[in-house]
């Protein structure tokens, strides 16, 4: 059993920023304030050098500026909702991007493994196919949208008759 | 008066990426306000076409087409997410 109820006030932290960023010295941060958590569970989602194919030189990432701090707000409240976290943190960029930059950014802070990382599954799911940004990528045949993948919208559907 | 925002390749395809209508009787729901958009031109026709998948927002938050729509309200109708 956990030592304490972190269901009641799980502390959310959402940045969505132009801004490249340190996964490293986030993770430590991240380490540094997690008070009575005893996981912590990361994902880093980097840009593909190689999408269907082809090279890719640059992304450019297109977001909804009004509605995508609170879609990604709303994501990890339903995370918090779901399992027993601490807290969920969000960084995701937006703008021009080189392959292999760090593109996301999930931490989640829990009593025990299991709920922290099923949290942050679940969080980077729906950001998928929730979150409002679209890519752009640049290849050496021009540019194009990124299509969305089926794979994407089944990962995020398996959660609805879990947890 | 409603707010139409248009994202990423739907965006292009209309060519424009905000619009201003009036609230009237022909904009009472999601999937009115989107019927009432095809309307305006060839390429809003094209861009937001029955055959292609378009998401909607209403006031910021997904919703689905069958929802209702009030004066003031913004819209925003783009194609699948694609981010993380």
């Amino acid at each position: 059993m956990p030592a304490q109820d972190f269901s009641l006030s799980p502390f959310i932290e959402i940045r969505v920023q132009a801004e490249a960023f340190k996964p490293g010295e986030e993770l430590d941060r991240w380490c540094a304030r997690s008070d009575g958590a005893g996981a912590i569970a990361s994902f880093v989602g980097l840009v593909r050098d190689l999408n269907l194919g082809d090279q890719v030189s640059a992304l450019h990432l297109e977001h909804y500026p009004g509605m995508t701090h609170q879609a990604l707000n709303l994501i990890a409240a339903q995370a918090s909702a779901k399992w027993s976290i601490s807290a969920v943190g969000v960084i995701h960029r937006f703008g021009d991007l080189l392959p292999t930059e760090p593109i996301v950014m999930v931490m989640t802070s829990s009593a025990h493994r299991g709920d922290a990382f099923s949290a942050c599954e679940f969080v980077m799911d729906y950001l998928k196919t929730q979150a409002p940004f679209w890519k752009r990528e640049k290849t050496s045949s021009g540019t194009r949208w990124v299509e969305a993948r089926e794979s994407d919208m089944q990962a995020a559907a398996r959660w609805e008759d879990k947890g | 008066m409603i707010t139409v925002r248009y994202f990423a390749s739907i965006r292009e395809a209309v060519g424009k990426e905000l619009e201003y209508f009036n609230y009237g009787e022909e904009v009472q729901t999601i999937s009115a306000v989107l019927d009432f958009c095809r309307a305006q031109s060839n390429q809003h026709a094209e861009a937001l076409a029955i055959t292609k998948a378009v998401r909607a927002a209403l006031n910021q938050t997904l919703t689905s087409l069958e929802a209702p729509v009030a004066d003031g309200d913004e819209i925003a109708f783009f194609p699948p997410v694609t981010g993380g």
